[in-house]
């Protein structure tokens, strides 16, 4: 994984479980005449200390015909794929590969540019490389190439649920027969003035913290005001159960639950009784095969927008009944952001190390939650537990909702 | 070598990050210095705007080789 808090799994699972946010003011293009001037940024470096370097994961002349959503695809997909030990040599086994990395707005920055470029010099100086530096699929294509994966190769797009579906739809695919293993997840670089400008113009970021970037993200507190957009990647490997047991994968969790819905209510705001988000997680839960009593951590969709975070609250509180005290929820878009379309596979990677270390990262700046539950929010402090079920919420701009679930493997 | 072949390889060399010694007359973009379609179409979006020309298609289509791309910008530059 690549996100606003390092590169790679280990240094960002370490400083989300020591309460850091990746926030920041904004610097490197002009916001003074935005509402928003923070966000949740890659940290770029050498590469030491956790640091993004670029050119660790792809050759500059290559990074120059791409947008760093597919830079950062090809980062996390390398990292997944090494830690996964699978390495498909043999023409049978890529076949039986495949690769499902969506993005929520794809190369949106490289767009911005093209369109000047074509109408102060002319179309004649639009490079080759604009389109596909730019569609979102060819993230994929990238990874596919790259590691010589050849069974299916898709992609998803649905806006913030974009991760979450990537990670159902692969698992579907395995489970149909499509392919042994997928290489999926969700990855986004949208933070550029023209995302910038757009999310501010449909009232979804925060404009209250410019001055205090580290606070701005904060998921059911009361002076929240909106979501403080992130940058990165999350990529999984996925596999079929049997496969993996038989050449010794090491083994994260197993997804036994996936849930999609559509909220059929409006293009940006969640619907207000929360019904889209409920049968989303309910048809994850059917799906699985458990109870809400089974459920020991929920990993929020909680972008920190007024409306949001409340309703996903009382969708959650309507699915769990009276199990609610002994469900645990944190949102970790607290300390990342909103990654958007790689949100989800970032969180399914958090949901997975929950159960790993027995811990769940907590829920930072929540100093006053903006109404009663009894549902545990772990506010500013990680809080060790045991973790053996873990539901993973995304909903995303369009009405569209998806749930997973992950069991640990005894 | 001359002024234009100097630009030309300079071009050569960031446009396909090759070393600069394997950048020679002779040395074919898509066979020895590792290009694609795409990047020969870039490539001579690069000379054009370097040298100020217009390389029209059916032009572009004849420039193989780092050569190719010389002697026709010395033979429409100013």
């Amino acid at each position: 994984m690549v996100t606003p808090l390092g590169c790679g799994v280990d240094v960002t699972w370490n400083r989300i479980l020591a309460g850091k946010s990746g926030a920041v003011r904004v610097e490197h293009f002009e916001v003074s005449d935005l509402p928003c001037q923070v966000a949740c940024l890659v940290p770029r470096g050498d590469g030491s200390d956790g640091s993004f370097n670029p050119d660790d994961w792809m050759e500059p002349k290559e990074q120059r015909k791409v947008d760093d959503f597919i830079v950062y695809a090809m980062a996390a997909a390398d990292q997944a794929i090494a830690d996964s030990g699978w390495s498909p040599a043999g023409y049978e086994d890529q076949i039986r590969t495949g690769v499902l990395i969506g993005s929520g707005i794809g190369g949106l920055k490289g767009i911005e540019d093209g369109a000047f470029t074509v109408r102060d010099r002319g179309p004649r100086r639009l490079s080759p490389f604009f389109i596909p530096g730019r569609l979102i699929n060819l993230a994929s294509g990238y990874v596919s190439i790259r590691h010589q994966l050849k069974g299916p190769n898709h992609a998803v797009v649905t806006a913030c649920s974009t991760g979450a579906h990537a990670i159902g739809d692969a698992s579907r695919l395995i489970g149909l027969g499509d392919a042994e293993v997928m290489v999926a997840g969700g990855t986004e670089s949208p933070v550029c003035r023209l995302a910038m400008a757009g999310f501010s113009s449909c009232r979804a970021l925060t404009t209250g913290f410019n001055d205090r970037p580290l606070e701005a993200s904060r998921p059911y507190d009361r002076d929240r005001d909106g979501f403080v957009m992130g940058e990165g990647a999350g990529v999984v490997v996925l596999e079929e159960y049997e496969h993996a047991k038989a050449r010794g994968a090491k083994i994260y969790g197993e997804i036994i639950g996936y849930g999609m819905s559509g909220d059929a209510y409006h293009i940006t705001a969640p619907a207000e009784d929360g019904d889209g988000a409920y049968r989303c997680m309910k048809a994850a839960i059917e799906r699985a095969g458990v109870t809400p009593h089974d459920i020991d951590y929920v990993n929020a969709h909680g972008t920190s927008t007024p409306l949001g975070d409340e309703i996903e609250l009382g969708a959650i509180h309507r699915l769990v009944g009276d199990a609610a005290d002994g469900i645990t929820m944190t949102s970790t878009k607290s300390a990342t952001g909103h990654l958007l379309g790689a949100a989800g596979a970032v969180e399914a990677i958090f949901s997975l190390l929950a159960m790993r270390d027995s811990v769940v990262p907590p829920t930072i700046n929540l100093e006053n939650p903006s109404v009663e539950t009894r549902i545990d929010l772990v506010p500013k402090v990680k809080k060790s537990m045991n973790v053996d079920v873990v539901l993973s919420n995304s909903f995303g701009f369009g009405g569209t909702n998806a749930s997973l679930i992950f069991r640990k493997v005894a | 070598m001359s002024e234009i072949a100097e630009r030309v390889k300079k071009i050569v060399v960031e446009h396909l990050g090759v070393d600069a010694d394997k950048v020679t007359e002779n040395a074919s973009f898509i066979d020895d210095l590792g290009a694609d379609s795409l990047d020969t179409v870039e490539l001579v979006m690069a000379f054009e705007e370097e040298f100020g020309v217009e390389i029209p298609d059916d032009a572009a289509e004849t420039i193989l080789t780092v050569g190719d791309a010389v002697s026709f910008l010395e033979k429409n530059t100013a």
